[in-house]
């Protein structure tokens, strides 16, 4: 998928290159707050935050690290996309380890793909942060 | 517990989607609403189109 963002010429980034992707990376939408984009910010945080305790309350699954199931890995790599609300539902030993019933499927798959989105924003944030996007 | 119909799940899924994929993906207010509209218009669209393919597949 083309992306019909507009590419400004390069500018000299302050401070430490990489603090809006991991920002943005451990709380959704956070990455843009830094970089002054208020409302973007707040958008995300509603969506990616709305998707995963969506999930959450859908009795999805949590995926580990190490279960030694290739599609568990996975899993786990979208779910660890949501940083700060991944590793606080695994302190509070949130979401449920087997899928019984159909929408807890729909929560576990909530629950990656609000990881990936985060993934995404993350990845704009930085854009914004050096400049490559306006 | 939250267990939503399987269209609700679908428009659930398709707004949260569609708004990260407007702010993302476009540069200015406009163009990332009407990018966000066409991408949860398609969500939902393909979604409709295809449980009706397969309900005529079933028949």
């Amino acid at each position: 998928m083309a992306s019909k963002v507009q590419v400004p010429a390069k500018t000299e980034t302050q401070g430490f290159v990489y603090s809006a992707l991991i920002v943005g990376w451990l709380v959704p939408g956070a990455g843009h707050v830094m970089t002054g984009r208020w409302m973007r910010g707040l958008l995300l945080f509603a969506s990616i935050t709305a998707m995963f305790w969506l999930g959450i309350a859908m009795q999805g699954k949590l995926y580990l690290p190490n279960t030694g199931d290739v599609l568990d890995m996975l899993g786990f790599a979208g779910d660890v996309g949501n940083g700060l609300f991944y590793a606080l539902g695994r302190i509070l030993d949130l979401g449920h380890g087997a899928v019984q019933i159909a929408t807890a499927d729909y929560g576990t798959k909530f629950i990656v793909v609000a990881g990936l989105l985060n993934f995404i924003s993350a990845v704009d944030a930085h854009n914004l942060r050096i400049g490559r996007k306006i | 517990m939250f267990a939503p119909t399987h269209f609700t799940a679908v428009l659930l899924f398709a707004t949260f989607a569609s708004v990260v994929f407007g702010i993302t993906q476009r540069s200015t207010p406009k163009a990332m609403a009407k990018y966000g509209i066409y991408c949860w218009v398609m969500f939902v669209g393909v979604v409709i189109v295809a449980s009706w393919a397969m309900w005529l597949i079933r028949r």
